[in-house]
C-alpha cells in the first residue's frame, strides 16, 4: 500500500504543484540555468527552481548534502508527513529504506572536480582543497543514507541504480521488502539531479538529448513526428509503502497499491533498443501475472515516453505485444513531456503520477503531441488531460544497461 | 587539399572503437558495412568526433546515417573536406 | 493468453536452497580462483605503493592494485574502450565464474538468468579523463562512451548483453556492504523466477581523484610501510588501504545445480541487514550490527556456537573496530569463534569486498581451513577476539559468517553453510 507521497519535480515544489501542472498539460522545459550552457549542443532542461532553505534543510544539511540527496530528503519528509506515520506506529527497526539513483552525487562530484583540478587542468588533483563530505559525493549510497536519516529508519537500507530504470525498480524492491515482511514499512523512491556539465556533454555525444534550443517548452515531444530526443531533468518521488493491514489498523489514507512488479533486460546492447520491444513487454506480462490482472484490466499506462525516436516506437511495440487488441483502447501518456527526463528519478516521479491519477480520476495528457507519428498508432492522451475512472494503471521504464521494467498500480 | 583514406577509417576506428574481433579491419573491407565488422551507431559517432577533432572539420548530427560502409564513409568525409554540402 | 508461461516459471519453492556453484577472483593479490586463494593461504599481501600514477602528493600512497591482469586476455577489445577499469575486472571475474560452474549460458531459457552486481564508485578513472576533457578543452571532447561506461550500472549491463542474460537484473549499492546485499537480492530472484544468478561485484576506485574523495573519508591509512599500512584490530590500527577488484559467483537453486550435475561451494543461508542511526554528537554512537547478525544467523537457522568462522568487516578504524569486536562478541560470546580479515592483503575493495569475502569464505568451506589475517600482532584493548593471526588455520569449516558495513551506516550480515 502507498500511504504517503513526497515530489520535488520541475515546475513546483510538492505533490500538489507537481499534479497541478501535468495535469494541466504545461511543461516545465527551459533553457539551462543551473550552468552557463553555451557550447553545448543541448542547452535545455526542465529545472527546478529549488531553494533548499525554504524547504526546510538546515545549514549543515545543504552544506553536507548534493543537489541530488536535498531533492529526496525534501520528498521523503513530504511523503512521512503526508502519510502520518509516526515512531509508535513503527519503531526505526522495522523501517527500510530503498531509493534509486541513476548517477548518484554528480552534480557534486563534479563541482569539487572543478575546484580540485584547478578547471580540469590537472590529472593528479589537488587534495588540499577536497571538502570534507567529498567521498559521500563519490559513493551514490549517500543518497539512501541521507534519506534513512530523514525517516528515522534502521532496518533494510539500498540504493537501487539501475540507470534509468532505477526510480521504479527502487519502489519495486521496496514493495519485495514490504511484500516478505523484512520492513514494517518501506521509505521508497528515487532522486537525481543530472542536470551538470558532465551529464549533459555525455548525452551530447551520442545525440540522445533534444537540440531543440530555440523552443525548450515545445522541446519534448514524445509519440511525436518530430521529436528529436529527451530533455534532461530532474527531481525526486519518495512514497511510504506499508503493507495493508497495517496501513488501515493505524488508519492511514491509502492512495494506491502495488499489485505487480518485474523487470527483464535486453541483452542488446547498453543504449540501443530493437523495435519489437520484446522483453519490456516480457516484463509487463510478468507483472500483470504477479498482479492477477488481464490485458484487459489496465486503464492507463503511464509510458516510459522518453522522446527519443527510438525508446517511443520500442515502447509502443511493447504495448501492443503484451496487451493486444486491448494495447489501443488504452490511453497511453508520457509526463516526461512536462518535467523532462531525470534520468534514475522519473521512474519513482511516473509511479507517483500514476498514483495520483487513480487518486483523481484523471489521466495526464502528453504535452507536444501535435503530429503523431505514424510509428506510434496508439492513443496518448495529447495536450490535454482526460477525465475517467482510472482503477489499475501500468508504468513502465526503460533504461541504458538494456533495463526495462514494468509495475502494476490499483485502487487500494 | 586533405585526402581521407581508408586507412585513416582503421586507424581512427581501432583508436577511439576497439579493433573488431579477428582484427577484421585489416581486410578488404570498404563495402563492408560497419555493423557487420562489429561497429554500432555508438562506435560511428565517436569515429565521427574524432576525425570532427583531428580535421577542424564540422560534421553535422546525423552525418552517420550516410556512412553504412567505411567506402560510404571515405566519400562522404572527402564531400565535406571539400566544403560541399552533406548532401 | 497463448504467450504465458512459454519461458518463464513462476511461484518457484519460497524456501529453496540457494547454493553457488561458480567463483571467479580478480584481487590484488591473485587474479582467479585459485592463485588468489593460494597467495591468501600463504599470507601473501597484494599491497604496495601506487605506481599508475605518481601517489608522492597524497597521504595515502600505498594500496591493493591487482597486478599483472591483462584486460584483453578476458575482455574483446571492442569492449575494453567503452567501459572502465572496473568492469573489465567484473568482466574477467564473470567469465572465470561461469566456467568454473561449467554453465553455457546459452543453453539456459533467456529470462531466468540475471546480473545482479554491486558497485560503490562507478567507472572513475574511465569518468575523470572524461570530465577533465570537458573542463580542459570542452563539451565536445566528451567521447560516446562516457554515457555507458561511468554509471554504475555499467557492468551489470555488460555482463548481462555478454551472455544473454534477460532475466531480472540489477544493481545494489551500499559501499562495502554492497556485496552481500546482491547475494541475498540474487537468492530472493532464485527463490522467485531465475534459474541463474551472476552475483558479486568488482570497484576500482583508482583515479586521483577518487582517491582523494576516499581520503576526505577520515579512514584511509596514510602509513607508507605496505606491512604496516592497514592492522584492523591492531593497537596500532590506523585505517585501511584501498583496493581493487572483486569477485563474481553463480548462484543457483540447489535442485537445478544438482540436476545438471554441478558441484556447489556452499550454500547462501542466511542474510540480514540493519542500519546504524546518525551519529549525533556528545552521544555514543549506536551500532545495529548485532542486529544484523542475529537476523542472518535466524534466517538460516543457526546457532551462534555453530558458526566456525566470522569473516570481519575490519576497517582498521579503532573505534570502528571496538564496535565490530562488541558486536561479534554480545552474539558469541567472547572470543567464542575464529574471526578472520583477509582484506588486510587486498585492501577494502567496496562494491567488490564483501563478494571477495563471501568467495573466500566459500572456499574455507571447500578446503577447510581459515585464512589468516596478516600484519595484526598486537590486537587492541577491547577487541576481545580469537583472532587467526600469522598462519591459516586448518579446522573443518560448515558455517561461516560475512560481515561487510557500508559507509554511512549500512550493516549486512551473510550466512554461508557447507553444501
Amino acid at each position: 500500500m502507498i500511504t504517503g507521497l513526497g515530489v520535488t519535480a520541475p515546475g513546483g515544489i510538492g505533490t500538489a504543484a507537481f499534479w497541478d501542472l501535468i495535469s494541466s498539460g504545461r511543461t516545465a522545459t527551459r533553457r539551462i540555468s543551473l550552468f552557463d550552457p553555451t557550447g553545448f549542443r543541448s542547452r535545455i532542461a526542465a529545472e527546478i527552481d529549488f531553494d533548499p532553505a525554504a524547504c526546510g534543510l538546515s545549514p549543515q544539511e545543504i552544506r553536507r548534502m548534493d543537489r541530488a540527496a536535498q531533492l529526496g530528503v525534501v520528498s521523503a519528509r513530504e511523503a512521512l508527513a503526508d502519510s502520518g506515520l509516526t515512531l509508535e506506529d513503527v519503531p526505526p527497526e522495522r523501517r527500510g529504506v530503498s531509493i534509486g539513483s541513476a548517477v548518484g552525487c554528480t552534480s557534486g562530484l563534479e563541482q569539487e572536480y572543478v575546484v580540485v583540478s584547478d578547471g580540469g587542468r590537472e590529472w593528479l588533483v589537488d587534495p588540499a582543497y577536497a571538502v570534507p563530505h567529498l567521498y559521500g559525493y563519490m559513493v551514490p549510497s549517500t543518497l539512501a543514507v541521507e534519506v534513512a536519516w530523514a525517516a528515522q529508519a534502521e532496518g533494510p537500507v539500498a540504493l537501487v541504480s539501475t540507470g534509468c530504470t532505477a526510480g521504479l525498480d527502487a519502489v519495486g524492491h521496496g514493495y519485495r521488502l514490504v511484500q516478505e515482511g523484512v520492513a514494517d514499512v518501506v521509505i521508497a523512491g528515487a532522486t537525481d539531479a543530472p542536470i551538470s556539465p558532465i551529464t549533459v556533454a555525455c548525452f551530447d555525444a551520442i545525440k540522445a538529448t533534444s537540440p531543440n534550443n530555440d523552443d525548450p517548452e515545445h522541446a519534448s515531444r514524445p509519440f511525436d513526428r518530430d521529436r528529436d530526443g529527451f530533455v534532461l531533468g530532474e527531481g525526486s518521488a519518495v512514497m511510504v509503502l506499508e503493507e495493508r493491514e497495517a496501513a488501515l489498523r493505524r488508519g492511514a489514507e491509502i492512495y494506491a497499491e502495488i499489485v505487480g512488479f518485474a523487470n527483464r533486460s535486453n541483452a542488446y546492447h547498453m543504449t540501443g533498443l530493437k523495435p519489437d520491444g520484446r522483453e519490456m513487454a516480457e516484463a509487463i506480462r510478468a507483472a500483470l501475472r504477479e498482479a492477477r490482472l488481464n490485458p484487459e484490466d489496465v486503464d492507463y499506462i503511464n509510458a516510459h515516453g522518453s522522446g527519443t525516436r527510438q525508446n517511443d516506437r520500442h515502447e509502443t511495440a511493447a504495448f501492443k505485444d503484451a496487451l493486444g487488441e486491448h494495447a489501443y483502447k488504452t490511453p497511453v501518456s508520457s509526463i516526461k513531456s512536462m518535467v523532462g527526463h531525470s534520468l534514475g528519478a522519473i521512474g519513482s516521479i511516473e509511479v507517483a503520477a500514476s498514483v495520483l491519477a487513480i487518486k483523481h480520476d484523471v489521466i495526464p495528457p502528453t504535452a507536444n503531441l501535435h503530429t503523431p507519428d505514424p510509428e506510434c498508432d496508439l492513443d496518448y492522451v495529447p495536450l490535454t488531460a482526460r477525465e475517467q475512472p482510472v482503477d489499475v494503471v501500468l508504468s513502465v521504464g526503460s533504461g541504458f544497461g538494456g533495463f526495462q521494467t514494468a509495475m502494476l498500480l490499483a485502487q487500494g | 587539399m586533405t585526402m581521407f583514406t581508408l586507412d585513416d577509417v582503421r586507424r581512427i576506428l581501432r583508436r577511439c572503437a576497439g579493433a573488431p574481433e579477428g582484427d577484421a579491419l585489416d581486410g578488404d573491407i570498404a563495402d563492408v558495412p560497419f555493423a557487420e565488422l562489429g561497429y554500432d551507431s555508438l562506435a560511428l559517432l565517436e569515429m565521427a568526433a574524432h576525425v570532427q577533432q583531428e580535421y577542424g572539420i564540422r560534421i553535422p548530427d546525423d552525418a552517420i546515417e550516410e556512412m553504412p560502409t567505411p567506402r560510404a564513409a571515405v566519400e562522404y568525409l572527402n564531400r565535406r573536406f571539400a566544403g560541399e554540402p552533406s548532401r | 493468453m497463448s504467450k504465458r508461461n512459454t519461458t518463464t516459471r513462476s511461484g518457484r519453492a519460497p524456501d529453496e536452497r540457494v547454493v553457488v556453484t561458480g567463483i571467479g577472483v580478480t584481487a590484488p593479490n591473485g587474479v582467479g580462483t585459485e592463485a588468489y586463494w593460494a597467495a591468501t593461504l600463504d599470507g601473501k599481501s597484494g599491497l604496495a605503493r601506487i605506481t599508475h600514477f605518481d601517489p608522492e602528493r597524497y597521504p595515502t600512497r600505498v594500496a591493493g592494485v591487482v597486478q599483472e591482469f591483462d584486460a584483453a586476455e578476458y575482455v574483446p577489445s571492442r569492449l575494453i574502450v567503452q567501459t572502465d577499469h572496473w568492469t573489465h575486472l567484473g568482466l574477467a571475474a564473470t567469465a572465470m565464474a561461469l566456467d568454473d560452474a561449467g554453465v553455457d549460458p546459452a543453453e539456459l531459457p533467456e529470462y531466468e538468468m540475471a546480473v545482479v552486481t554491486a558497485s560503490s564508485s562507478g567507472g572513475n578513472e574511465f569518468g575523470q579523463r572524461e570530465i577533465e576533457k570537458l573542463w580542459s578543452k570542452g563539451p565536445q571532447y566528451v567521447g560516446v562512451y562516457q554515457s555507458i561506461a561511468w554509471f554504475y550500472a555499467a557492468t551489470t549491463g555488460q555482463v548481462s548483453i555478454r551472455y544473454g542474460m534477460r532475466g531480472p537484473c540489477g544493481v545494489i549499492c551500499a559501499e562495502q556492504a554492497g556485496g552481500l546485499d546482491v547475494a541475498a537480492q540474487a537468492r530472493r530472484l532464485l527463490r522467485r523466477e531465475a534459474r541463474l544468478v551472476v552475483t558479486g561485484g568488482t570497484d576500482a576506485s583508482r583515479s586521483p581523484y577518487a582517491l582523494v574523495a576516499q581520503i576526505t573519508s577520515g579512514m584511509l591509512s596514510t602509513r607508507d610501510d605496505p606491512v604496516r599500512a592497514y592492522l584492523p584490530f591492531d593497537v596500532d590500527a590506523c585505517g585501511h588501504v584501498p583496493g581493487e577488484g572483486g569477485a563474481m559467483l553463480i548462484a543457483e537453486g540447489e535442485s537445478a545445480a544438482r540436476d545438471r550435475g554441478a558441484v556447489p561451494y556452499g550454500v547462501i543461508a542466511g542474510y540480514g541487514a540493519s542500519f546504524d542511526p546518525r551519529p549525533e554528537p556528545g552521544r555514543p554512537p549506536r551500532a545495529n550490527l548485532a542486529r544484523a547478525i542475529r537476523l542472518a544467523l535466524d534466517d538460516a537457522r543457526v546457532r551462534p556456537d555453530q558458526v566456525d568462522v566470522v569473516f570481519a568487516d575490519a576497517v582498521g578504524v579503532p573505534e570502528r573496530d571496538l564496535a565490530e569486536a562488541a558486536a561479534i562478541g554480545e552474539v558469541f560470546g567472547p572470543r567464542a569463534v575464529p574471526v578472520t580479515a583477509p582484506k588486510t592483503m587486498t585492501g577494502r575493495l567496496y562494491g567488490g569486498g564483501a563478494a571477495l569475502d563471501l568467495a573466500t569464505a566459500l572456499l574455507a568451506i571447500r578446503d577447510g581451513v581459515i585464512p589468516p589475517t596478516v600484519g595484526v600482532t598486537s590486537p587492541a584493548p577491547g577487541c576481545d577476539l580469537d583472532l587467526v593471526l600469522g598462519a591459516a588455520r586448518e579446522t573443518p569449516v560448515r558455517t561461516a559468517l560475512v560481515l561487510a558495513r557500508g559507509y554511512g551506516g549500512f550493516n549486512s550480515a551473510l550466512v554461508v553453510t557447507a553444501p
